[in-house]
């Protein structure tokens, strides 16, 4: 006899059922749906829901379901034209604040989202889109703060009364030319005590002076580099909010490059031109003496000043001198301040910026001081029926607060109400400029319509690939061919159940695994079929053979799969993207089909022959 | 239903010679063809702008390149992919780095303004700087499996076996990259991914093929290694095969129906599965006997009990009730 032990057949029983729950959202298709989030990455407040719904109203267009998350709220529709007509009645009333975009809302009944069942994520290969490579130019993000030190530098030894002949950015360090070995020495004093944290300080002679040679030391220079990389990401993500993008995907990758996702966007021209728009702040004085509602009222500014308006339309009057901005700005921090435990936001200016503030808030302690967001956001006008693409600059001030003492290099705003707000102002702050140049190094677009070819295309050879194998295994191996496709077919299961529930992206070299997988997996069969086969001719009863067939062959699927596996994870370590997704399902297909052909097939095997006492033959 | 008899007695070892030398021709001729026309190399190595286009009717390649060279664009190739109406245009990496990712969008407005409706499918630009990682990132993925397989199977098996297998498989990449270099297949980064599976694939062969003989060497009293080799592999024949077959169906429904995309890396495959099946019967199995595999390497056992045993050892009752 060749029986199963219960506990066995319920392993089996449960992970079947398990992946077949898993699996089937992928049935299930997508609704349209409209995707409304905050520009700036904000969190939604749950009223939203009611206000789009009260303009959908007003529209006359009907909804569907609407899910509220703080990131986003989802509106489903019936058909794409509505779904069309609700996303224009949506970025009417909603206006810049608020990302209105295009979606797919997976239509997956709501008893297998509560178990956490959901579809399986398709990469930019089958469903279209954008993928930009962006590298950030370190050298030069190192260029720039070796430059700003040139000025502190100075500074520096002016203030101490020392005199040189020159300070100068020489390949990757400061070289500053002194004229005596005391002033040298002194001026290392000097600096030290200024910046000793951040300057690796060296001296050498040079044929008439006596030098120093600063290098910005190593720590402290990938702490810059990586808050670089930091903050061009969070740029980037603004700039790509403004694009109506359902699920960017922007991650660092390595510790210099930047991946820019942009699943459905079509038109790369434009994703081209926003990623490299630019934004910056500006720290600018408030006009005290004039009366800004006046202003707007009369339409005459007072000279010297500039009608600004802050985030709530509300008008404000600003110096036209500006302080110090964007590029002067070398971190925001958001935090809680140490005397009064009030949440903070804490600035650092670069050299000729901390100068310059200090000079400013010196005189003007008591009066307020206004951060001034500027953007310039692309768009597209329409000139004489055609579309030309430009960009339109837009001036927000996003905080005035009032000076209570003189600051410089790092100082900190207070007043602000909440830590979320003071999150979103350091948000700003960092997002206000590029902290290094990018490029785009690498690019992979694919249109709508290769898309649904590679889907398709990708389906049928899975569904031709899988069915010649069947046919092959049945008249092969009949009875044991039919138990073998059975496996298969759940190896199949098992694998889109995974894959779901990993999240793991399906790209076309992925469907390729899947197929591969599918000629691969039967192998577990073969090998203990065609055991069985010989074990029967060495004159075995049938019910031995089939014991020791299955035993027999298992050491060797087991080695053979392996070594397949070793090669599978190295794939995925070395592999990028799309090569990513072969090795994951490639990987998974061969853990899956371990389980389906050897556990699987043998409760099958059991249940026809197990059970008897006396076979007299296998058909096999 | 059987595809070869159960009873072969095919002396594969006394071929041994004979695909020594056709393993050396076709070796030579890859290597040959490798050195001069070399590789084909895709656009995931060299860096480069692909712009695929579909045209609403097939549009004459002659004017779409003087339209380019009316652009300026001096050095590009333009060629129909798959059908009349689909095209590709490459334009290769600027001497002095000057493409950028714009040149994409140059390309698609000057020919969007030739006819109406063409409609972008696809658009690659690589940077020369990714090429030169892919390659290196490619060179090193080969290179580490090759490690993990020599010390995987020195573990399971016997140094002489590990060397016979990664010898099978750098004659395995090899050939393929030989084969490829000779029909000038584009080598893109699914072709690497496919050799690595094709790695995966012969590995799996040979290591069915030395789990038997491992089995015969220990269970049998007679016979000289080249005889159990030579049974070994003729037990097994029957698998390898049927393997084969399947592997092979899926691939081929994959290289025709899978699309443009995924034709080199289908094609990749298959040539590999051909390879690898011939190279665990041949190179694997023969390398292990001319290295001097002998009955004493595997006598230490390391394996659980169950799998000792022959068929004498298996319970009595079984037989009796059936007999």
């Amino acid at each position: 006899m060749n029986r199963f032990p219960p506990w066995k057949y319920a392993l089996l029983i449960i992970i079947l059922g398990l992946g077949l729950v898993y699996a089937l959202p992928n049935l299930f298709g997508e609704d349209p749906a409209v995707q409304v989030s905050s520009t700036r990455g904000f969190e939604l407040q749950p009223q939203i829901t009611d206000r789009v719904e009260n303009a959908l109203s007003t529209a006359n267009v009907e909804y569907g379901a609407a899910e509220f998350s703080p990131q986003r709220l989802m509106i489903r529709f019936d058909n794409t034209e509505r779904q069309l007509r609700a996303a224009d009645a949506l970025r009417e009333s909603f206006g810049e604040d608020y990302v209105v975009a295009l979606n797919l809302a997976p239509a997956t009944p709501g008893w297998l989202s509560a178990l956490g069942a959901e579809p399986m994520v398709l990469g930019l290969d089958l469903q279209g889109g954008v993928h930009f490579l962006m590298q950030v130019d370190m050298d030069a993000a190192r260029t720039q703060q070796l430059e700003s030190y040139v000025s502190d530098l100075r500074n520096i030894l002016r203030d101490a009364g020392i005199r040189y002949r020159s300070v100068r950015v020489d390949r990757e360090s400061v070289v500053a030319e002194l004229r005596s070995t005391e002033d040298r020495s002194e001026a290392r004093e000097a600096i030290e005590r200024e910046l000793g944290t951040e300057l690796v300080i060296e001296s050498f002679d040079g044929s008439q002076t006596q030098n120093l040679r600063l290098t910005i030391e190593e720590d402290y220079l990938q702490e810059l580099q990586s808050n670089a990389l930091r903050q061009n990401i969070t740029t980037l993500r603004n700039r790509v909010n403004e694009l109506g993008v359902a699920e960017p995907v922007i991650q660092q990758q390595g510790s210099n490059r930047i991946v820019v996702q942009l699943p459905g966007v079509q038109d790369t021209a434009e994703a081209k031109r926003v990623i490299g728009a630019t934004a910056t702040v500006e720290y600018r004085a408030v006009d005290e003496q004039n009366d800004p509602y006046e202003a707007e009222r009369t339409g005459r500014v007072p000279p010297g000043s500039k009608l600004y308006y802050d985030r709530n339309e509300q008008p404000i009057l600003l110096s036209r001198e500006v302080i110090a901005s964007g590029d002067n700005l070398i971190g925001a921090a958001a935090g809680f301040d140490q005397q009064s435990g009030q949440p903070n936001v804490v600035v650092t200016l670069d050299g000729v910026g901390a100068r310059r503030m200090l000079e400013h808030t010196s005189e003007n302690v008591g009066n307020r001081m206004a951060v001034v967001f500027i953007e310039h956001r692309p768009e597209t006008r329409m000139v004489d029926g055609e579309e030309v693409p430009t960009t339109r600059r837009v001036e927000e001030v996003i905080s005035a607060a009032v000076t209570r003492e003189p600051f410089g290099k790092r100082f900190q705003t207070t007043g602000l109400g909440s830590a979320t707000e003071a999150a979103q102002l350091a948000m700003l702050l960092r997002a206000g400029a590029l902290a290094a140049p990018m490029q785009i190094i690498e690019e992979r677009t694919v249109g709508p319509s290769l898309g649904q070819d590679n889907i398709d295309q990708g389906f049928q050879s899975v569904v031709i690939g899988f069915a010649l194998v069947l046919v092959l295994m049945a008249v092969y191996y009949r009875v044991f061919g039919l138990v073998a496709n059975l496996a298969l077919t759940a190896n199949l299961v098992l694998i889109v159940a995974l894959l779901s529930m990993l999240g793991a992206t399906l790209t076309l070299p992925g469907i390729a695994g899947i197929v591969l997988t599918v000629g691969m997996a039967v192998d577990a069969n073969v090998l203990i079929f065609e055991r069985i086969r010989e074990e029967l001719r060495n004159g075995n009863t049938p019910q031995a053979s089939i014991r020791a067939g299955y035993e027999k062959a298992f050491s060797t699927i087991a080695d053979a799969n392996v070594t397949t596996l070793i090669a599978a994870v190295v794939l995925f370590m070395f592999g990028t993207g799309p090569i990513k997704g072969f090795a994951v399902t490639l990987s998974l297909g061969i853990v899956t089909s371990m389980f389906t052909a050897i556990l699987g097939t043998r409760g099958v095997i059991s249940l026809i022959y197990g059970g008897r006492k006396r076979v007299k033959s296998l058909t096999i | 239903m059987d595809i070869i008899k159960s009873d072969t007695k095919i002396n594969f070892l006394r071929f041994s010679n004979v695909a020594l030398m056709l393993s050396a021709l076709v070796l030579i001729a890859g290597i040959v063809s490798l050195s001069v026309r070399g590789l084909n190399f895709g656009l995931d190595f060299t860096g480069g702008t692909l712009i695929e286009l579909h045209y609403p009717e097939a549009p004459e390649l002659s004017e779409v390149r003087q339209a380019l060279e009316n652009e300026g664009f001096d050095e590009f190739v333009v060629q129909t992919f798959g059908t009349a109406r689909d095209i590709v245009v490459r334009i290769p990496v600027g001497e002095d780095g000057e493409t950028s990712a714009d040149v994409s969008t140059r390309v698609l407005e000057t020919l969007s303004g030739q006819m109406a409706n063409i409609e972008m499918r696809r658009v690659e630009f690589v940077g020369p700087q990714i090429g030169q990682e892919l390659a290196e990132q490619g060179g090193l993925a080969l290179l580490y499996v090759l490690i993990g397989v020599l010390i995987y199977i020195s573990f399971r098996f016997q140094w002489r076996f590990a060397v016979g297998a990664v010898s099978a498989l750098v004659h395995d990449v090899l050939l393929v990259v030989g084969v490829l270099s000779i029909f000038q297949v584009s080598f893109d980064l699914t072709v690497v991914a496919a050799i690595l599976a094709v790695i995966g694939y012969s590995l799996n062969d040979t290591i069915v093929v030395y789990d038997r003989l491992r089995e015969n060497f220990q269970t049998k009293r007679k016979g000289s290694p080249e005889e159990l080799t030579n049974l070994s592999i003729n037990q097994m024949l029957g698998r390898t095969l049927m393997t084969s077959l399947t592997t092979l169906l899926v691939l081929i429904a994959l290289f025709y129906f899978g699309g443009e995309i995924i034709h080199a890396f289908a094609f990749t495959l298959i040539v590999g599965v051909f390879v690898g099946t011939y190279s665990s019967v041949y190179v694997a199995g023969s390398m292990a006997v001319k290295l001097g595999v002998s009955k004493m390497d595997l006598m230490p056992v390391q394996k659980e009990g169950a799998d000792q045993p022959d068929t004498e050892v298996l319970p009595e009752r079984f037989r009796n009730r059936d007999a």
